[in-house]
């Protein structure tokens, strides 16, 4: 009954401050450009990835507030949200739709509209994804818990505040050739350790930013998509999707993120292929720890191993295993809704070889892992060129 | 030709380092004196406000003019923090300089560019033929909410301008001004505090409009930044006017002598006119001044100042404001600057 799904079209809304843009200027923006791309003259459903627009701008009713805007009214559209991973599950139930026949033309979206408020207001609003009763009524942030998964890492497995910063000093290096990186700046370790603390060990360079954007993909069955795709079709060979319990606390161990092997052993599964057979992944690094947390739960270095694998340069552009060549959370940005659908449409570049300076090489096999808050979902695809 | 007869700086006595300030609230000093580019603030006396800091101002202003302040037509004062929500300050500053009873009063207020609103008034009103001398001020004793960015930097100071047509220091060559509805900042009535956009406050409010506003003096006056002596710009913090006077071309040894928000933080209305007040100290006959304010809501006002020869002969009749800047000082910690700024609230 399931059909095979491809990506034929990639779009990005511009990326940072966007001070002149509403919320479905930005959406509208990445989602014509995907169309675009894709060169489709219809779209049959709609699926949108968002986070919290009801804080963030005070719209809710998103998924029709959109069709409408994109000119593509009657069809079915939803949204849909799961914290930063929104955008990651946006791309799941797109591919749904289309394996399942329901659809043939998907467009998936993702949309984070987050300067319209204040740092006060925007941390509130990025802290309804952590557990509301158990979490952040006794005060803790984001930062906060990040924080605690760095220092249980450090106690345990030795991992240095040194390793930390190359994460970030290697993924802003990957955003320097991105064009559409908000902050494409390159950055020392020494610029890292010695920047603003924001919640011991992790200072403000550990942080993605704040950040207004969108993306887009279509997707198709990939029978459709060799008849029409002008570009090489990529194939989603396999997802993964899992849940762990929201809480930090609740979890055995700080330093692990459950949801994220589970999904990982999944879309490995489901790909049928395994760690070794990935040319190059799209994490999830809100936070430099996030990372190195990451890249050990998909089997790219053994546990406890993260901060070492960095450090050593595997996951650098070059290196065994390029981690984040977008730039990633980091230097790219973090519309939160909008990322898990934004490492897709790198994943697509990549594979299609249009990544310019940053671009892997012999690029075959792309994974990318979307997770929200501090891992109590987790979304992971793999896609292949075909 | 218009211009400034007399001018006038006050700065309080009164100091508070921003490592005190991060002491009180845990927070990283270091990064507020690089961030902002600020060392320490002006504090008002308790017993000062923005009424009393422009009688001072003004007062020095006479002393330069050479006056009577009988002569002078109009009295306005630019603030934030006038001391009355309803009741002017500029009747009070009329009185106590000598300039009632026939004179016009007005109290502006636009955020930070109130006290360039009323030098620009002031000088049409000359221009036009209205009165002989009209008096403008620049000054606030403005707050920053505990805690918050702007309490590092929100400072007290006043300047006043005496402007007429005869016996110029120095003539204004052109004025303009730019403006938009762009809420970056805003205190609405009964708030004790302003509240504001964080960042918003940057590329869309502050650069956009005093960028704008100084590309067109630029354009109008056919003047190339390397024709001024001096540059003066709207000083939130060390870093803006810095920022902006680059992008307008202009180096940082025309900025330096104007630049007192490192030393005396942000003093809102009294701001750019203060700068302008340490312009005129050190200034030879035949230097030209580029000057642009800011006022959050938004807008900015632009003048090009010509230094006469008489500039020479009336600076020294009174204080000025670098040997303010630099001269007595009581650093206050946080516990008497709470005081002294009345943010202890009895309840009883």
């Amino acid at each position: 009954m399931s059909r095979d799904v491809a990506v034929i079209g990639i779009g990005l809304s511009r990326w940072g401050e966007l001070w002149e843009s509403s919320l479905r200027d930005i959406f509208v923006e990445a989602a014509q450009s995907a169309i675009d791309d894709a060169g489709v003259d219809k779209i049959d459903s709609m699926y949108i990835g968002n986070m919290t627009a009801g804080i963030f701008t005070g719209q809710e009713h998103l998924a029709a507030l959109m069709a409408d805007y994109l000119g593509v009214t009657p069809i079915p559209a939803a949204r849909v949200e799961s914290a930063c991973a929104s955008g990651g599950l946006a791309v799941k139930m797109g591919y749904m739709d289309v394996a399942l026949g329901l659809s043939d033309v998907v467009l998936v979206g993702g949309v984070e509209k987050m300067t319209d408020v204040g740092t006060d207001e925007a941390t509130y609003a990025l802290a309804t994804a952590a557990d509301q009763d158990y979490e952040v009524y006794h005060g803790i942030t984001f930062p906060g818990l990040y924080a605690m998964m760095a220092r249980s890492h450090m106690l345990k497995y030795g991992t240095t505040r040194e390793q930390l910063a190359e994460v970030a000093v290697k993924n802003h290096y990957h955003g320097s050739m991105n064009p559409l990186a908000q902050y494409p700046q390159k950055i020392t370790l020494e610029q890292v350790m010695n920047s603003v603390m924001i919640a011991d060990p992790l200072r403000i360079l550990d942080c993605s930013p704040i950040t207004d954007g969108a993306a887009a993909i279509i997707l198709c069955p990939l029978d459709l998509a060799k008849k029409i795709s002008k570009k090489p079709p990529v194939r989603i060979k396999g997802f993964g999707h899992a849940t762990a319990s929201i809480a930090l606390h609740n979890r055995s161990d700080l330093t692990s993120l459950p949801a994220t092997a589970k999904a990982a052993q999944l879309a490995y599964k489901m790909a049928e292929t395994s760690p070794e057979k990935i040319d190059l992944c799209e994490v999830h690094d809100c936070f430099t720890i996030a990372e190195i947390c990451v890249i050990e739960e998909l089997g790219f270095a053994a546990r406890g191993k993260g901060g070492d694998a960095t450090a050593s340069g595997a996951t650098r552009l070059g290196g065994k295993i390029p981690v984040n060549v977008s730039g990633g959370l980091k230097s790219k940005g973090h519309p939160v809704g909008a990322t898990g659908v934004a490492q897709i449409v790198e994943i697509v570049t990549q594979l299609r070889g249009e990544g310019g300076a940053r671009q892997v090489e012999n690029a075959r096999t792309g994974l990318s892992q979307n997770m929200g808050g501090s891992g109590g979902s987790t979304l992971v695809h793999i896609l292949e060129v075909v | 030709m218009v211009g400034i007869v007399g001018y006038g700086s006050y700065v309080p006595k009164y100091r508070i380092r921003v490592e005190e300030i991060a002491r009180q609230w845990g927070a990283d000093a270091e990064s507020y004196r690089k961030g902002l580019m600020v060392e320490e603030k002006s504090v008002p006396a308790p017993d000062q406000d923005t009424i009393t800091m422009s009688v001072e101002a003004s007062r020095r202003a006479l002393a330069r003019a050479g006056i009577r302040a009988s002569d002078i037509g109009a009295v306005y004062v630019g603030s934030e923090s006038h001391p009355y929500a309803v009741k002017p300050s500029g009747t009070t500053l009329g009185e106590a300089i000598g300039a009632t009873p026939d004179a016009h009063c007005a109290d502006f207020e636009f955020a930070c560019k109130a006290g360039t609103e009323a030098m620009f008034v002031a000088l049409q009103l000359v221009k036009a033929g209205s009165m002989k001398y009209a008096l403008a001020v620049g000054a606030d004793t403005s707050q920053g909410a505990p805690g918050d960015a702007l309490e590092y930097t929100a400072s007290a100071g006043a300047a006043a301008f005496i402007m007429g047509k005869d016996n110029l220091i120095a003539s204004c060559e052109l004025t303009f001004s730019f403006m938009s509805d762009t809420p970056d900042f805003w205190r609405r009535e009964h708030q004790f505090y302003p509240q504001h956009g964080g960042r918003f406050t940057g590329e869309p409010a502050y650069f956009k409009h005093v960028y704008q506003c100084g590309k067109t003096m630029l354009d109008k006056s056919g003047l190339k930044p390397s024709d001024f002596a001096y540059a003066v710009f709207h000083q939130p913090n060390g870093k803006f006017p810095t920022k902006v006077g680059q992008m307008l071309g202009f180096s940082k040894d025309q900025i330096s002598q104007g630049l007192l928000c490192p030393k005396i933080g942000n003093t809102y209305s009294g701001s750019s006119p203060l700068g302008l007040t340490a312009i005129l100290d050190v200034s030879n006959p035949g230097d030209l001044i580029f000057m642009v304010s800011y006022g959050s809501g938004a807008g900015s006002d632009g003048f090009i100042w010509k230094i006469t020869d008489r500039i020479s002969r009336v600076r020294d009749a009174a204080p000025k404001t670098w040997d303010l800047i630099q001269g007595e000082k009581i650093y206050l910690d946080y516990g008497l600057y709470s005081k002294y700024r009345r943010k202890i609230i009895k309840n009883s």
